[in-house]
């Protein structure tokens, strides 16, 4: 049977992001391509934040779902340019977040340029959407998120920033 | 064929990045668990967590050229080797991060200083006809981007605060304004680095840095007039020559490795 790049990427479709568990790497787009040179499996990631300590958890368990399912002969790579961005990140993956109480980011603006300090996003309540919310923290429990609050059902909530 | 390593640029410009990003690093994480309040807690911590993944990353190719350039191809140099196996005057740092955390005021004028050259020293990196430090540099400014923005906010809430917030932002200029100069004081490597398109002459990246600073001071309402006599004070990081503050940084942070070599946990 000749093994194609959709088997493998179904496959790697398992792998969840240990800190925001309804999403799995391919939603994330931390799953940047799939090479198949005769029996060999190439696995190339790219990190989301240099120091995400998620990212040695998931290659862990790329590795275990790749042995699960018989293919033992592969090799991770990982990749930093072109860096990672959440414009990367899948329409579904996006809904999932959005229903795990998790607002989604935003399309990515201009974001490397320090001229925009004070210009915030409207950023939509994932509870009641109300747009009508505010900042608490730029860094919420993770490095890729924010921390937020609703102005109407006043629930604070977290905002997955866009990078 | 193996390269000379001491004299290689790629080399000494990527471990002078990595012990910049690892001692600011360490030093924010001196606040985890005693922030302020539990938000700038979490967020000072995720600095330090953004300051040593890039320190990982430049220390990671470091060791990488290192092994490369061994004769007999037999190093095994990694990360934590050049993290904690060398001593103080092997450390490429700049004065300013290893300084004290001080009080509030001192951590948040030592971030904004150091993020805001950060920010502009990136962006040029970005470009290094070194492809792996150019990589490098664009993914971290993107995380740099967000330290600015918030250490900014920071010295403006606590210029145009309270007057005992005011003072205090003024004391950490006072302690901190003269390691300022250095970043900008091209040492051998970074001057070789920049003639060969890798790395980039610092000096050129003074004046924006001043411009920016300039513009948050006057809406943080921090007198500006003293700020342009800068005086050297005689000796560099950069250069391996440290303050004394290093050296318990090393003691503190060095310490499990240097009593059981090589240990993993």
């Amino acid at each position: 049977m000749t093994i194609t790049k959709n088997d493998i990427v179904k496959i790697l479709s398992e792998v969840m992001d240990p800190e925001v568990p309804v999403l799995s790497i391919i939603d994330l787009g931390i799953l940047r391509d799939v090479k198949i040179i005769d029996d060999r499996v190439e696995v190339i990631i790219t990190p989301t934040y240099t120091g995400c300590p998620a990212m040695d958890m998931i290659q862990t368990n790329i590795r275990s779902v790749l042995e699960q399912n018989g293919f033992l002969n592969y090799k991770i790579s990982t990749i930093l340019s072109p860096a990672w961005t959440t414009d990367w990140m899948s329409e579904k993956g996006k809904e999932k977040l959005k229903s795990f109480g998790i607002a989604p980011p935003m399309p990515k603006q201009h974001i490397c340029n320090p001229a925009l300090f004070h210009e915030e996003e409207a950023i939509q309540c994932p509870l009641c959407q109300s747009y009508n919310t505010k900042m608490i923290s730029r860094f919420g429990s993770t490095a890729c998120k924010a921390l937020y609050q609703c102005n109407d059902c006043h629930e604070p909530f977290d905002y997955f920033k866009c990078h | 064929m193996p390269v000379n390593i001491s004299t290689y640029q790629p080399f000494n410009l990527s471990l002078h990045l990595a012990d910049n990003a690892l001692i600011l690093g360490h030093r924010n994480s001196e606040w985890t668990g005693h922030g302020p309040i539990l938000e700038q807690d979490i967020a000072i911590s995720n600095i330090a967590l953004d300051l040593v993944g890039q320190a990982r990353n430049f220390y990671q190719y470091a060791a990488k050229l290192m092994n490369e350039s061994s004769v007999d191809g037999k190093e095994n140099i990694t990360e934590d080797t050049l993290a904690y196996h060398r001593d103080a005057w092997d450390f490429k740092n700049c004065l300013l991060v290893e300084q004290t955390n001080g009080d509030w005021a001192k951590t948040i004028l030592r971030q904004f200083f150091f993020s805001l050259y950060q920010f502009y020293l990136y962006e040029q990196l970005q470009n290094s006809k070194d492809s792996t430090i150019a990589a490098i540099s664009e993914k971290a400014l993107k995380e740099v981007t967000y330290h600015v923005k918030w250490s900014s906010e920071w010295v403006i809430r606590l210029g145009d605060g309270t007057n005992e917030s005011h003072e205090r932002i003024l004391k950490a200029l006072d302690d901190l304004w003269k390691f300022t100069e250095e970043l900008f004081i091209p040492a051998d490597y970074e001057l070789e680095a920049a003639n060969k398109h890798v790395g980039i002459d610092p000096s050129l990246l003074k004046s924006k840095w001043f411009q920016k600073v300039i513009e948050i001071f006057e809406e943080a309402t921090i007198p500006i007039d003293n700020l342009s006599g800068l005086h050297s004070i005689g000796f560099y990081g950069k250069e391996g020559k440290h303050s004394e503050h290093l050296g318990y940084i090393l003691a503190e942070m060095q310490f499990v490795q240097r009593a059981y070599p090589n240990c993993e946990w």
